[in-house]
Order: structure tokens, then C-alpha cells, then sequence
């Protein structure tokens, strides 16, 4: 990574007892879509909030552009914060909200008229510069917000969870407008949300929350291909997990022993010592189904296994198997569509696939 | 028609009597030509309100009480608002035990307060004076205020104070520019409750204020136990209809508000 533009160094955050953040570094580029994603409590908008400046660290310091901030009231940091309700101003015009932070830094009545009138146009809601916000929808609210956020060229644009209140495809329409602001502008945008697709989709880079602390940092592929540990995989998409005991270890990997007694080859931790006990994550669309093992067999794993459950999801079937007393859920294609629960059919997956998680 | 529903009915124009009927049974006295503070009215006229409008002791009542009024409106106003923002700091230690400390006026008996006030009003030189009597009427009047702000800033979402702190606005301009515009309708309502609560404070009023402080509502009072005048009526005719204006303000602002943010 180039220059870090901001700097979480050593940062902790607690309210008496209760810490919510925890000795947490993190360091993010100019220009990049950082999410910050997390179950709630996890102390992902706590973050947020000592960027913005609303909640001081209890410890460390917070840097920005080589400066730190971390004393600074919210009022002079120059950021853009998008709330989860909005936060607009219910007695001004969407006009008047958007001309806000113009207001603020002095910009001459002339030029703020044409910057909200860009700015509005930008989210395309040139048309309702007079109204008020209660008669917006919630998606044209949050545009506003938007729009009121990114006016004044901020340094950086902090979301919290900006999405939640929208339906699904309100919601997908504005990640794909959020993420071609952001290309376009060339805006840092840090973005907190609880949901692991918007996560995958949206961001340069992803930080995994759990209890106050950061779990895993890496791009979308990363974090999804290669979760490190248990929570991660566990948290973004769905997965299998699968604890084995190490049989033998060699340079292509290991041979892994189910507590069913079925043995399995994983592509990973040759590393890892014989009789130690791991955990591989294994993704449900990594699970190949057929009548018998397949042509690729003989390189990869392939386990007999009973259908417990096939549940049909449009452009797949969800299946849970029984692959000798491992319970395997496997995302199938919808030509097995006959397959009924109690059937048999043969699982295969790659070596490859299988990724060591910690604990 | 259901058993019930009538009983609903029969209840309430019952409550309805009771609450109006006083009123109602001064009203057409104030009208009267008699010199008599007895039914039946002789003949209609407005002499005891020209005699509310020139005699010197009612003139200067009502002069009393609006000076009186406006004073405590605005001491009160100021104080109670700045109280319910003070205690919206939800970290404030014994916040609590604030909040109820300025409620008490409203609970704790004339009788008691107003003993007090003299007593201390004597040594600090108030007695008999305007500011005496400004004084006491506030310290009834701010629970009103109190009241009113700060549940017109409980309805103030923190979250767009924030929004406007990271927008760039200092504490006094969110304050000025989001809180206040916000609250307004509930510190009006606070302040035509102070100016009603002082207009018709009675008590207070007979512990520390001197002749040349005498109120309407102090005026009214003292004249039905001295001479029965009509004038008290028409006092009375002049004092619900400042409380139907006074309430029709509060309405309107509440209403204007409620419009501001529709449309």
C-alpha cells in the first residue's frame, strides 16, 4: 500500500469496563473503499465515530494526512458522514440541506447555488431541490444525504451503514451509485455495514470485525477465498467447517481424518504437524454432486453421501448431505433438481478448495 | 344504540358541565348594567368594561399584570429553556434528581413558597417591589417551560445535530441553525404557559407584592371580598378571552410547524 492517508495507531476505545475497541491498528489509502464489516457490537461504528470525531479514543491516536485528530472537534475534520437514518434537516428544503456545508465554510451565495444544483443532479434529484425531506422516499432521502455529504469535497466520506432502511433493490441500485461515486471522484470512502455481499461487492478492501478487534483485512477475494479464521469464514457466506485431525503432512499439503473416519486431502498447511487438530472451511459451491465420483476424481476428495435436504432457490438448490456422518451443505446446480431427500449421490470437491482456518 | 355508548355520552357532557359551568354562569355578568354581582341581569350594557378601561385601580391592574406577564414570560422562558438543554446532557450526574428538582414548584403549595419568598424577599430588599413579584411568578412558571422545551427536545434526533457538526457547524451554529428552529414550538407553548401562569397567580401575589403591584387576578380578588363589583366579571370576561387567544397561539405555532415540516 502507498501512503497510509489515515491511521488507526494503537487505537482503544472503552466505556468504564467495557471495551469496545481493542488496541486496534488499521491503515487506509487515499482513494480507497474501505468496509468495515462486522456483526453489531462489534465495534465497527464505534470506529467510525472516532473518525467523524463524535466519540474520543480512550487510547491512541488517530491520524489523518499525517496530522492527528483525534482532538479535534467533529466540526473542523472535513468529513462527509452519511447516517443510517439520514439525519436531514427536517425544516429546510433539499436545497437548503445540500447548501449546508457550503453555508459553513463561506461559500459565496452564487457559487453554492450551482455546487447543490451539480451535486443534486449527481444523485438525480434535481427535480426536488424545494421540497422538504418527509416528502422524499427513503431512497431519495438517502441521496440527499449523499448529495449533502460529498458537496463540499470532503476529505474523507464515512458511511454507517447507509443501505439498512432501504428494501433490496433500492439497496443494490445505490451500492452500484455509491461505488461509481466513488470512481469517479476519487473519494476515500469508509463504509460500515453488517451485510458480507454488500461488503463483497462494494469495497477495495474489507476489515472483519469481532468483539472490538479486526479479525482480517484483505481485498473481497481474499477475505472470501482465504478467511483465516473460523469467524471469518464463517461470517462472510457460507461455509462448511469442518474439524479433522492431521493424519499425515507432505509437501502438497495434508491428509485429514473427519471424526466420521472418512479421510480427505487438503492443498494447505504442509506445514502443520500429524496429529494436531484443524479446521477447513469448504464453500458450498466448491461441492461438485454426481452420480458417481466424476472424471477429476482422482486427484480430489469424493465422499458417498445421503440428501437430507434439497431447497429449490431460482438459480440454484441448497442442499444438506450426509457424507459419512459429515454434515455438508452444498449449493447445487438445478439439473439435480430430481434429487429427493433420502437419494444418494457422490460428493466431490478440490484439495484446493479446502482452506485452513484458525480457531 | 349500545348501552355503553350512551353512558359514554351522559359521562362526558357531564365532565363538560362541570369544567364550563362556572364559566358560563359569569359570562352574561359582565354584560350586565346593574351595579350587583347577581343574576337576574337587569339589561345588557358594557359600563363595567369601560370601568375596567378608566377607573384608576383597574387600569392599573391590568398595566400591572402585563408588565408582570411579559417579565416573567421572558425570565422564565429563558431559564426553563436553558434547563431542558442542560438536562438533555444525559451524562450529567444527578440528572435526575435536577429534572425533579425543577418540577417541584409545581407540587409544592402556594401557601408554602409564597411564606418563604417573603420572609427572604424582605432581606434581600424585593419585597413590594416589580421584581419581587417577576421573581416569585417565575419560580412557578419555569416548570412550564421546562416541560414544554424538553419534550419539544426529546422530538430533536441527536443524529442530525451530528449531521451538522460534520457538516462544519460549530455547537452555537447547530444550535442556532438545527436545535432552536426545531424546539420553537415547544418553548412558544413554554412561554404562553409562563404568561398564563403569571396572569392568574393569586397567592404569590399576596405574600410579596405591595399596593403598587396589585394584579388583575389580585384586584379581582380583594374587590369581591370588599365591594362585589360586576367588574370582576368583566375582568374574568377579559381574562378567558386572553386564555382562548393564548391557546389558539400555541395551536397555530404547533400547527405552522407541523407544516414547515410536511410541505
Amino acid at each position: 500500500m502507498t501512503q497510509p492517508y489515515i491511521r488507526f495507531d494503537k487505537v482503544t476505545k472503552a466505556y468504564g469496563d467495557f471495551t469496545v475497541v481493542e488496541d486496534l491498528y488499521l491503515d487506509i489509502a487515499k482513494g480507497e473503499f474501505v468496509s468495515l464489516l462486522g456483526p453489531s457490537g462489534s465495534g465497527k461504528t464505534t470506529l467510525l465515530m472516532m473518525l467523524a470525531g463524535f466519540e474520543p479514543p480512550t487510547r491512541g491516536a488517530v491520524i489523518v494526512d499525517e496530522k492527528r485528530i483525534d482532538q479535534l472537534p467533529p466540526h473542523r475534520r472535513n468529513m462527509g458522514v452519511v447516517f443510517q437514518s439520514y439525519a436531514l434537516f427536517p425544516h429546510m428544503t433539499v436545497a437548503a440541506n445540500v447548501a449546508f456545508p457550503l453555508e459553513m465554510r463561506g461559500v459565496p451565495k452564487a457559487d453554492r447555488k450551482q455546487l447543490v444544483d451539480r451535486a443534486l443532479d449527481m444523485v438525480q434529484l434535481g427535480a426536488m431541490a424545494d421540497r422538504k425531506p418527509s416528502q422524499l422516499s427513503g431512497g431519495q432521502q438517502q441521496r440527499v444525504a449523499l448529495a449533502r455529504a460529498l458537496v463540499f469535497e470532503p476529505a474523507v466520506v464515512l458511511m454507517d451503514e447507509p443501505l439498512g432502511a432501504l428494501d433490496k433493490q433500492l439497496r443494490e441500485q445505490m451500492q452500484l451509485d455509491i461505488r461509481d461515486l466513488h470512481k469517479r471522484l476519487g473519494l476515500t470512502i469508509i463504509f460500515v455495514t453488517h451485510d458480507q455481499s454488500e461488503a463483497l461487492t462494494m469495497s477495495d478492501r474489507i476489515a472483519v470485525f469481532n468483539k472490538g478487534r479486526i479479525e482480517q483485512i484483505g481485498t473481497p477475494n481474499e477475505i472470501y477465498d482465504h478467511p483465516t479464521t473460523r469467524f471469518v469464514a464463517d461470517f462472510i457466506g457460507e461455509t462448511n467447517l469442518l474439524d479433522g485431525t492431521i493424519e499425515t503432512s507432505d509437501a502438497s499439503g495434508l491428509t485429514l481424518s473427519l471424526p466420521g473416519g472418512k479421510r480427505i486431502r487438503v492443498a494447505a498447511g504442509s506445514n502443520e504437524a500429524a496429529g494436531k487438530t484443524v479446521t477447513v472451511s469448504l464453500r458450498p459451491e466448491k461441492i461438485r454432486l454426481g452420480a458417481d465420483a466424476g472424471p477429476s476424481s482422482s486427484s480430489g476428495n469424493s465422499i458417498p453421501a445421503t440428501i437430507l435436504d434439497s431447497v429449490y432457490h431460482g438459480d440454484h438448490l441448497r442442499m444438506v448431505l450426509d457424507a459419512e456422518g459429515t454434515r455438508l451443505i452444498a449449493k447445487a446446480d438445478r439439473r439435480f433438481g430430481d434429487l429427493q431427500p433420502g437419494s444418494k449421490a457422490v460428493a466431490s470437491f478440490d484439495p484446493a478448495d479446502c482452506w485452513l482456518v484458525r480457531s | 344504540m349500545s348501552m355503553l355508548r350512551v353512558l359514554k355520552i351522559v359521562f362526558a357532557v357531564a365532565a363538560m358541565t362541570f369544567l364550563l359551568a362556572p364559566l358560563v354562569a359569569i359570562l352574561p355578568l359582565a354584560f350586565t348594567s346593574s351595579v350587583f354581582l347577581n343574576y337576574p341581569v337587569p339589561s345588557y350594557s358594557t359600563r363595567w368594561f369601560a370601568e375596567l378601561f378608566t377607573a384608576d385601580v383597574w387600569r392599573r391592574a391590568i398595566i400591572n399584570s402585563l408588565v408582570i406577564g411579559l417579565g416573567v414570560t421572558v425570565l422564565a422562558t429563558v431559564l426553563g429553556t436553558l434547563a431542558a438543554l442542560g438536562l438533555r446532557e444525559r451524562r450529567l450526574p444527578f440528572s435526575g434528581v435536577l429534572r425533579t428538582a425543577f418540577l417541584l414548584p409545581m407540587v409544592v403549595p402556594a401557601v408554602v413558597l409564597g411564606v418563604g419568598m417573603q420572609l427572604l424577599f424582605v432581606r434581600m430588599g424585593l419585597a413590594n417591589s416589580y421584581l419581587g413579584v417577576i421573581f416569585a411568578h417565575t419560580v412557578i412558571a419555569v416548570p412550564f417551560v421546562f416541560v414544554n422545551v424538553a419534550a419539544a427536545l426529546q422530538g430533536v434526533d441527536t443524529r442530525v445535530e451530528r449531521a451538522a457538526a460534520s457538516l462544519g457547524a460549530s455547537p452555537i451554529t447547530t444550535f442556532r441553525r438545527v436545535t432552536l428552529p426545531l424546539a420553537i414550538p415547544g418553548i412558544v407553548s413554554g412561554a404562553v404557559f409562563a404568561f398564563a401562569t403569571s396572569l392568574d397567580e393569586v397567592v404569590l401575589t399576596l405574600f410579596v407584592a405591595g399596593p403598587n403591584q396589585r394584579t388583575l387576578a389580585r384586584q379581582m380578588f380583594s374587590t369581591i371580598r370588599e365591594n362585589i363589583s360586576p367588574a370582576i366579571a368583566s375582568a374574568a370576561f377579559l381574562f378567558i378571552v386572553g386564555t382562548i387567544l393564548a391557546a389558539l397561539v400555541v395551536a397555530l405555532v404547533r400547527w405552522k410547524s407541523a407544516q414547515r415540516r410536511m410541505a
